[in-house]
């Protein structure tokens, strides 16, 4: 029984359990931390090599495949010589691990073909876009893990069955 | 569970139960389309879920409710209302299911008492916040979703992140918002989980009622004794999970055995996934060491709510001998108090009872075949945290496992197996891994992809504090 099988409409309009997301694939996340498909981007942010304390924040919109690339205090990317940076090109490579490549493709509308690179299909140009939204977007996601852990019973996770036995 | 128990469970729906789901599927059609586009076909499914309850105290409410819904005056109060008759219609099913679950497997259940009241929490504005956003959904209808009306919860799924009575609330709200967002734009979705967002969207707005969530949980007493561990269950989305330990629990004064459930729920990201999610489990070190090393725990004052939920300290627990899932089974479940469920949680997607079921033959789709009743297996619902594979048990010979209810149908999902592994019969379950997994090639998987919890909290240490 696949929820995500072409013939499961039966099975997604009458079940309560569900996994709609599929599980993401684990990854190394010291150099791209946090990587998202949402707002009608793939977006994300990636440590810079040189400074620890400087963050990147990299986007590319579906469709359109425009890109951006800047410091979280909004500061141009030095890396942006009319083709996306090595942030982008990190951001990318992590999306594709975390997600699979269909996932990332079909988000942001580009055919890749079989054994080519992601990035080099996509056709946009440089167009800014606003990096505190998705900064504090992973501000956000990292302060869950300051969130202390309860024992106190959430029944409503029933709803949310874990799966992904892989190995 | 014998063949004769299955075979009774199996033998038809309870009575009524077609006619309720096939009212709760009506309302649950009209909020794909949204109530603000009710054509004249489905503007009768409100009225029709109303007319179930024509004769008892809240007909007349839920009638003027579905009358005003239909009307296009749609208020916090009216679809308060037909919430309240979608999870009544709902509860009852539970009730019908669980009676004949009970039946075929000849269980006893405690009866319900209500906990004492407790204060009633300050957060009215969150509440509010929380309201208006479902009656924002309601009205747009799933199809109608996208980023901007999505985007609208976060904040108040923030604030209720944060107070602790509140936490239902705030992780339903975040799991049920994440699937939104990966959704959109819904329009353009082949099929819907109708009954699932459904179910999400009534029971949020149901918690989001002013003093429906106490402050603190409240006990109806304390308990010790020793517990013995059947398996844990795991839930899962985006931003948490909740490991739940089924077991059955020998009080210290001698009386019945019964059936407690201990749970640990712990705040993660996404990509914080498979083995490495008990780590966020940590702090329990006692109960991660009982379900890895399959032992016993004596427990002192734990507190149990009125569902059968013992609230774990792992201060107050202490290792004891070793105890195999199978054994603890055989042994008990025969004779077990199963508790009894709290109104608020009568929903059959609640229904996770734990059974042995052995001697049975695996069909070709992975159910198993017991005395010619065959019952449906969730393999697709093992959790990666943990050793249980679909091969494992279709190669079994006996298991423990929850028995559920979903879309029509009775499941098994497994907690633990008996399965010979290398000629010797060894008891795989998902628990296993607790204190991290204890298979070489995932050991090497875990290495490769690093320590995502780490590199995470390393980081919001230092961003975070600014
Ligand atoms: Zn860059």
């Amino acid at each position: 029984m696949n929820d995500r099988s072409p013939d499961g409409e039966a099975v997604w309009a009458h079940r309560s359990r569900l996994r709609v997301i599929p599980p993401v694939q684990p990854r190394k996340l010291a150099k791209v931390p946090f990587v998202e498909l949402a707002d009608g981007r793939l977006q994300g942010v990636v440590s810079s090599g040189s400074d620890i304390s400087r963050v990147y924040v990299s986007s590319i919109a579906a469709g359109t495949h425009n890109y951006n690339c800047s410091t979280n205090n909004n500061r141009p990317c030095g890396g942006l010589y009319g083709s996306p940076c090595k942030h982008l090109q990190a951001l990318t490579a992590e999306a594709v691990l975390q997600y699979g490549l269909d996932r990332v493709a079909t988000y942001l509308r580009v055919e890749v073909p079989e054994g080519a690179d992601l990035i080099a299909c996509l056709s946009g140009g440089h167009e800014p876009a606003p990096a505190a939204m998705v900064f504090s977007r992973f501000l956000r996601h990292l302060a869950y893990l300051e969130v202390p852990a309860t024992t106190v019973p959430i029944p409503e996770m029933h709803w949310f069955p874990s799966e992904g036995a892989v190995h | 569970m014998l063949a004769v128990q299955l075979a009774g469970l199996l033998d038809g729906d309870p009575e009524g139960t077609g006619e309720a789901l096939a009212l709760v599927d009506g309302f649950d059609d009209a909020l794909v389309h949204g109530l603000a586009r009710l054509s004249e076909e489905r503007a009768e499914a409100p009225a029709a879920l109303a007319g179930a309850f024509s004769a008892t105290p809240i007909g007349d409410r839920l009638a003027e409710a579905a009358a005003k819904v239909a009307s296009g005056s749609i208020t916090e109060e009216h679809l308060t209302a037909l919430a309240g008759g979608r999870a009544a219609l709902f509860g009852a099913v539970h009730d019908a299911l669980l009676a004949d679950l009970d039946a075929a497997l000849g269980r006893e259940r405690a009866p319900w008492y209500p906990a004492p009241r407790s204060e009633q929490d300050t957060a009215a504005n969150l509440l509010g916040g929380a309201r208006s956003w479902l009656r924002e959904l309601a009205i747009t209808g799933w199809r109608g979703v996208d980023h901007d009306l999505v985007s609208a919860v976060d904040q108040i799924t923030e604030g209720l992140t944060v107070v602790p009575g509140l936490r239902r609330l705030a992780v339903l709200l975040d799991g049920f918002a994440a699937e939104l967002r990966a959704s959109c734009p819904v329009g353009t979705m082949e099929h819907l989980p109708v009954r699932r967002w459904a179910d999400l969207w009534t029971r949020a707005l149901l918690l989001a009622q002013d003093g429906v969530l106490p402050g603190e949980p409240r006990p109806v007493a304390t308990v010790s004794g020793r517990l013995l561990i059947l398996g844990v269950d795991v839930h899962e989305h985006g931003t948490a999970v909740q490991f739940q330990v089924h077991a059955v629990l020998e009080p210290a004064d001698g009386g019945q055995a019964r059936l407690v459930r201990t749970s640990v729920t712990a705040a993660k990201v996404d990509t914080i996934v498979g083995p490495a999610l008990w780590k966020l489990a940590h702090d329990h070190k006692v109960l991660l060491a009982a379900l890895a090393g399959h032992l016993s725990l004596e427990v002192t004052d734990l507190p149990l709510l009125d569902g059968g939920d013992v609230i774990w300290h792992d201060d107050r627990a202490s290792l004891g001998k070793p105890a195999d899932p199978f054994t603890t089974a055989r042994l008990h479940l025969a004779g077990v108090l199963a508790p009894a469920v709290p109104p608020l949680e009568r929903v059959p997607v609640r229904i996770a009872e734990p059974v042995l079921i052995e001697g049975y033959e695996v069909t070709g789709d992975g159910s198993f075949d017991l005395g010619g009743s065959v019952l449906a297996v969730d393999t697709a619902r093992l959790p990666g945290c943990g050793p249980l594979t679909p091969k494992l048990v279709a190669g079994s010979s006996a298991c423990v496992g929850l028995v559920r209810w979903d879309g029509g149908c009775w499941l098994l999902q497994p907690l633990a197996v008996q399965a010979k592994v290398k000629r010797e019969t060894v008891a795989v379950g998902t628990g296993d891994w607790a204190q991290g997994p204890t298979d070489p090639k995932v050991v090497k998987a875990e290495a490769r992809s690093g320590d995502a919890v780490a590199v995470l909290r390393e980081r919001a240490g230092r961003l975070l504090r600014q």
